[in-house]
């Protein structure tokens, strides 16, 4: 009898409870990132401190922009794979035109590729249908090739970490991160931008239905072609951002981001066939990659095992979530 | 209508990808005279691992997905026969390479599967993936080493002498593009004449309606990845025979993967093209690139070139469907 009633209580519970997360997506992102850092705490106890923190969230900071871009893109179905080599490039061509420039034409250099990169991306997406992974793709080859030639015109100039880039990068002020300076403006305009604005909602509907779109009168290559702009900019700066983090310019220097940025986005709820998704998301996941790493570099296992294990946690929440939220 | 110009029409793309190849080798002839047999079995013992890089990724993305993992599992596929095979005999080796071999059609599966289960799209699933089998071939090998037993060297470099061809036909054709030819043919030609090989195609161009005729989707998947999975091992061998050593770390080829492939004229989406044009693809991107090396381009500029040839061609090709779906 009593068994009876304790299936009777909790079956509507257990329905209200995906109701409730299917509606908050964030919620379980939330719990299982408080998870990751109780579970960080408890193995190594005491590292969870002012200084961790303002770690974490310095390192997570270029991560999540690129996985803005990434959601950006996804949002219309898309993907950008070059934010990588962008990101590199911005950050190479800064810290050596630093030298014999004025700081203001040494970013405005450091963010044309950006922007041409983008703007190319963004007419072979929009105008010519080439599929976003393969466009991206290219001009991605493109920016490496690029770069390596470059690189050798500069050799003799010499490269140097602009201090502005440095205090952005890793100065902290009462202990809360420089970066944030810039991030939390970023955030609210790319949030404002997609809630607020008709190219947001615009972005959403080419994601959601892209015939529907064009057929009420929407300049599908002009959404695209704006998109792909913004999100080589949002790579350009992160680029800057994050080679004053690193302090140390390399041709690959963010390169091993963009897998990541692709993961980060995909665990923070957008769906990579577009219409669905959302920054505050993309947030929480780039968050949680973070405190993931960390903790797998606590555990202090062969890299290989890392690797394993940060693929395999990325494939079951992903799966965990896809679940969760799933509209039945 | 005569048999000829049907055969051009229904494969045009690929008809104009071997007319490519052809202009590409007259260039290649013009600009160094001197190029020959040697240059040819240089060029296809380049292409080796990128024509089974290439083999892989067709099915999946034939099936309406993608593989993104398959570089990762070559480096794994790689290690792991360079490790069994060191201080092992001919005999062997042998058991070894079908070993790896059946590991890849299984790694491959467990991709499928894992997609079928979960419901999580392709890309991610295999993005996850290729972290896993590269974390795995750094368990298997931390650093280049193992080694290559010597029949399996001997069969990716030289040429081939066919009974009752002369020799100076026979040097102009180089082992291992007859090894990639005849390893991947007998696997793909009976495979896509099959039930199997139709499901593929069907559940790629409209899996909804694949699924309302009867087609088994998920094992089809799975059967897609699971080739992925082969071809790639067959890569992974052929890397290890042609270093002589394993290394863990993935090279270029997943990108040049789905460039060859999308070059080749199968659509990403599914449902369309087959596995001769990703094929003549690897070969035109590899020739590209010797041609810009005899011209003694700086290889860095040689990079940017084929990324400008690559988009270009794929901007073409999407041009030409739209003109053909308007007309």
């Amino acid at each position: 009898m009593s068994q009876v009633t304790y299936t009777a209580l909790t079956a509507p519970l257990g329905g209200r409870v995906r109701r409730f997360m299917r509606d908050h997506p964030l919620v379980p992102l939330a719990i299982l990132l408080i998870v990751l850092i109780f579970v960080l705490q408890m193995l190594r106890p005491g590292i969870i401190n002012e200084r961790w923190l303002a770690n974490t969230i310095k390192f997570a900071i270029p991560l999540a922009i690129l996985a803005g871009c990434q959601t950006l893109t996804m949002l219309t179905g898309g993907i950008d794979l070059s934010v990588g080599v962008v990101a590199t490039m911005s950050a190479f061509i800064m810290v050596t035109q630093i030298t014999i420039h004025h700081p203001v034409i040494a970013v405005a250099a450091a963010l044309l590729p950006p922007l041409l990169i983008g703007a190319a991306n963004g007419i072979g997406v929009g105008v010519f249908r080439v599929h976003p992974l393969i466009m991206t793709l290219g001009t991605s080859l493109i920016g490496t090739g690029i770069l390596q030639v470059y690189q050798r015109t500069v050799i003799a100039t010499g490269s140097a970490i602009p201090s502005f880039l440095a205090w952005l990068g890793t100065g902290l002020t009462h202990s809360v991160p420089n970066a944030l300076a810039l991030f939390v403006p970023l955030t609210a305009l790319i949030i404002f931008m997609l809630r607020g604005t008709g190219f947001g909602r615009l972005l959403y509907a080419v994601g959601d239905n892209e015939q529907a779109t064009r057929i009420s009168g929407v300049l599908y290559w002009q959404v695209i072609l704006a998109l792909y702009v913004v999100s080589g900019l949002l790579a350009g700066v992160t680029g800057l951002l994050y080679v004053g983090l690193i302090k140390v310019p390399s041709l690959s220097l963010a390169v091993p981001l963009l897998l990541p940025s692709v993961a980060a986005a995909v665990i923070g709820g957008t769906s990579i066939f577009g219409g669905r998704g959302g920054f505050a998301g993309t947030i929480l996941g780039t968050l949680i990659l973070t405190v993931l790493t960390t903790l797998l570099t606590v555990l202090q296992l062969p890299e290989g095992f890392r690797r394993i294990l940060f693929g395999l946690i990325v494939l079951a929440v992903t799966a965990a979530y896809t679940r969760i939220t799933r509209e039945t | 209508m005569n048999l000829p110009s049907a055969i051009i029409r229904r494969h045009g793309w690929v008809f104009s990808l071997f007319v490519l190849l052809a202009l590409l080798l007259v260039a290649t002839w013009v600009i160094q005279p001197r190029y020959g047999a040697d240059g040819i079995g240089s060029l296809a013992r380049a292409a080796l691992p990128f024509a089974f890089a290439a083999a892989a990724q067709a099915p999946p993305v034939i099936a309406g997905g993608v593989d993104l993992s398959i570089a990762s599992l070559m480096a794994l596929t790689s290690v792991t026969a360079a490790r069994l095979m060191e201080g092992a005999s001919d005999e062997a080796s042998v058991l070894i390479v079908a070993f790896v071999l059946i590991l890849g059609l299984a790694l491959g599966a467990l991709n499928g599967l894992l997609i079928v289960i979960t419901r999580v799209p392709d890309i991610v699933v295999t993005l996850a993936m290729l972290f896993v089998w590269e974390g795995a071939a750094l368990l298997v090998l931390n650093a280049p080493g193992g080694a290559a037993a010597g029949w399996l060297k001997a069969l990716v470099v030289g040429t081939v002498g066919f009974p009752g061809v002369p020799a100076t036909i026979s040097d102009w054709i180089p082992k291992a593009l007859v090894l990639a030819l005849v390893c991947i043919g007998v696997i793909w030609i009976p495979l896509i004449r099959s039930r199997l090989g139709l499901s593929i195609y069907a559940i790629g161009s409209n899996s909804l309606a694949a699924l309302r005729s009867g087609v088994a989707v998920d094992l089809t998947r799975i059967a897609a990845y699971g080739l992925a999975g082969l071809f790639s091992a067959m890569g992974g061998v052929v890397l290890t025979a042609s270093t002589g050593i394993g290394a863990p770390i993935p090279g270029p080829y997943l990108l040049a993967s789905v460039a060859a492939v999308v070059l080749g004229g199968v659509a990403l989406g599914g449902g369309r093209g087959g596995m001769v044009g990703p094929l003549v693809a690897v070969f035109i991107l590899r020739l590209v690139r010797s041609d810009l090396t005899l011209l003694s381009v700086d290889p860095n500029v040689a990079t940017i070139v084929e990324g400008t040839i690559m988009v270009i061609v794929v901007m073409l090709g999407a041009l030409f469907a739209m003109r053909a779906r308007a007309a």
